[in-house]
């Protein structure tokens, strides 16, 4: 760690971990009722478990894309923060507002509008948090050198803090709501996100393998001009069946198709990286995390959304469990990977130490990945048999459900598996232990002559 | 990637593209507001009630079970033609008396069952949140759901 105010990023993490424990101890318990629906019931309904299950992940991962800005911007703008005071008053305010949104959850205090149930003096509090961040970032960056890497994300930043402002706009007119309710929560994962999501890995490509910065800028700026010219337009297909004009059919399914490209292009360019850079680094962890993102960002962002991304599609699949299947694996590829990959590589610099639990932080790799990977296997199979039982064939929604409990019960273990990676990865991360559990092989120096099939 | 591209025309590209795209959607934006107040949501006004309906649903949090023209949750059922497929769609004061025969009867406490909550909803807003659903139910949703099953 080169500047003192980067430790800030340190506090970040550690609440973003604490709220990623209980967003996915909150989905195991939502996905337990799926298996067995008289729990808890007349106490905390499922749809309290929900809002802190997709709450709680909101905000830990903004809450790990401030930590990250803190952490990258003093490197690549080469000077302190502007200010350390502010940077904790703003997690302060984001942590209040975090636990008493869900405090008050709990007791049936709460907004109407999915994912944006907060509480209007928490949404107030988000507003002057993000203030507070633009305010901070801004300055550090206008003071210092200027990178692709701190455009784009500040860029994306900047603007996800102002599409905030919808989350205030609730119109009368349930359609007018859904339209604007869009313009924050598509906006955000399919566009500004997708900034921040690619400067973040330019970063940690740019450390990891030591490619030029020139070659990893220059992809950064086409990866988020693919990003904006198709996430934009791409709204549309979310204006299918919602009381907007019928051109958003054509215009939707055009566009949100294009949407595949961005995320095929991160992952490229995370591999083409690797490839070309060569660099040795001792974080092979969050190496693996990295690449892990990007590649599971294509499937559940690209693959998945494009699923049923096509209007004629999208018509029978609109809200069954193969939009469940795609949120999922979408949200832990793309934001949930990619935080856990720079805390990855942040943790050990900022406790000022060499990496260390790298196999034990792997293996949660694995389990998660792959819990989640099985997870969308099995919603996928779900959903495609409620499309046809229900939408084609038209058989009541109650009577599908009850045909499908294997599938939710293979869904809760999948669940089981992630929950337990997650635990597994918040452990590594913070209990040092003195030993790896595999010691690892003495280090080799690179190949002197080319090899052959190289 | 080629040499024509360097870095400074991916960037300009970038910026020129996205102001592009942000402009046409703000105009199609404008354009679908238009539609949706003067068109497509026109089939019945939208009075007081309605709003108060729509209040209520958002204050019990309806929408973190059900999903409402498609979007929400999916633990369920859809609710955006409801009142169709009760049959009435048409009918204010039938509407009103099945809806809250619904809701008294809930929870069912049927063993393996999903349950809905009980929840305290006076006369004057089960009132406006039976108008809500059927001032939904009539928006010109391009013809979806496929089926009265939603
Ligand atoms: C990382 C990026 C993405 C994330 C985090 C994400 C997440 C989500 C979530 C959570 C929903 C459900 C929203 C609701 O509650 O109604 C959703 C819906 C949808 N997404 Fe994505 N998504 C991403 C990218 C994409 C892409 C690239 C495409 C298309 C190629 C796509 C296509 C769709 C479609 C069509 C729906 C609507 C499904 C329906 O009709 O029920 N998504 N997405
Ligand atoms: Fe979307």
């Amino acid at each position: 760690m080169k500047y003192q105010s980067q430790s800030v990023a340190k506090a970040y993490f550690y609440c973003a971990m604490a709220l990623f424990g209980i967003q996915v101890l909150g989905g195991l318990l939502a996905g337990w009722i799926y298996v067995s629906p008289n729990t808890l019931s007349e106490i905390v309904p499922f749809n309290v478990i929900r809002m802190i299950h997709t709450n709680a992940l909101i905000v830990w991962l903004l809450l790990g894309f401030f930590g990250a800005a803190y952490f990258l911007v003093p490197e690549e703008s080469e000077r302190e923060l502007y200010s350390v005071k502010l940077a904790y008053l703003q997690l302060i305010i984001l942590m209040v507002g975090t636990l008493g949104a869900v405090g008050s959850y709990l007791v049936g205090i709460h907004g109407g509008r999915e994912f944006l149930e907060q509480p209007l003096w928490v949404k107030f509090g988000i507003l002057v948090a993000a203030v507070i961040f633009l305010f901070n970032i801004s300055m550090t960056v206008l003071a210092g050198r200027k990178t692709a890497i701190t455009n784009v994300l500040l860029m994306g930043l900047w603007l996800l803090c102002l599409l905030w402002v919808f989350a205030f706009i609730n119109p009368d007119n349930l359609s007018l709501d859904k339209m604007y309710w869009w313009m924050v929560i598509h906006l955000w994962v399919e566009a500004t996100w997708e900034l921040v999501m690619a400067a973040i890995l330019g970063y940690l490509m740019l450390k990891l393998t030591g490619v030029d910065r020139e070659v990893v800028e220059k992809w950064l700026y086409v990866i988020v001009a693919t990003a904006l010219f198709s996430g934009i337009l791409g709204t549309g297909h979310h204006f299918y069946w919602i009381g907007t004009p019928g051109y958003w059919q054509w215009i939707g399914s055009i566009f949100s198709t294009f949407e595949v490209i961005p995320f095929f292009l991160m992952m490229s360019f995370a591999f083409v990286m690797v490839w070309k850079g060569r660099k040795n680094h001792p974080n092979k962890a969050a190496l693996l995390w990295s690449l892990g993102s990007s590649t599971v960002a294509f499937f559940g962002a690209g693959v998945w959304g494009f699923l049923h991304t096509l209007h004629g599609v999208n018509f029978y699949s609109h809200g069954t469990q193969i939009t469940a299947a795609h949120g999922h694996l979408a949200f832990y590829g793309a934001y949930v990977a990619l935080n856990l990959a720079i805390f990855t590589y942040a943790m050990p610099m900022l406790r000022g130490r060499d990496p260390y639990n790298q196999v034990l932080n792997m293996a949660s790799f694995w389990l998660m990945t792959g819990g989640m990977t099985f997870m969308t296997f099995v919603l996928t199979f779900a959903g495609t048999i409620q499309t046809h039982m229900q939408r084609v064939l038209g058989e009541n929604y109650m009577d599908v459900q009850d045909s499908l409990s294997l599938f939710y019960l293979m869904r809760f273990g999948a669940g089981a598996a992630v929950v337990v990676g997650a635990l597994l990865f918040i452990y590594s991360l913070v209990v040092v232990r003195k030993r790896e559990v595999i010691q690892p092989g003495p280090a080799q120096p690179g190949p002197a002559q080319s090899v052959a099939g190289e | 990637m080629a040499e024509i591209l360097t870095k400074t025309r991916a960037r300009n590209i970038f910026y020129g593209g996205s102001i592009f795209f942000v402009v046409v959607f703000i105009a199609l934006t404008a354009q679908s507001h238009r539609h949706i107040v003067k068109t497509s949501t026109a089939g019945m006004p939208l009075t007081e009630q309605v709003a108060l309906g729509k209040h209520v649903w958002e204050k019990n949090s309806c929408i973190n079970c059900h999903t409402l023209h498609g979007e929400g949750a999916y633990f369920a059922p859809e609710i955006g033609n409801v009142m169709t497929r009760w049959g009435v769609a048409d009918d204010p004061e039938t509407a009103y008396e099945i809806l809250d025969g619904w809701m008294q009867a809930q929870p069912s406490g049927i063993e393996g069952r999903r349950q809905m909550p009980h929840f305290e909803i006076t006369e004057e807003e089960m009132r406006a949140l039976s108008e809500f659903l059927r001032w939904a139910d009539q928006t010109d949703t391009q013809g979806w759901p496929p089926n009265d099953a939603g």
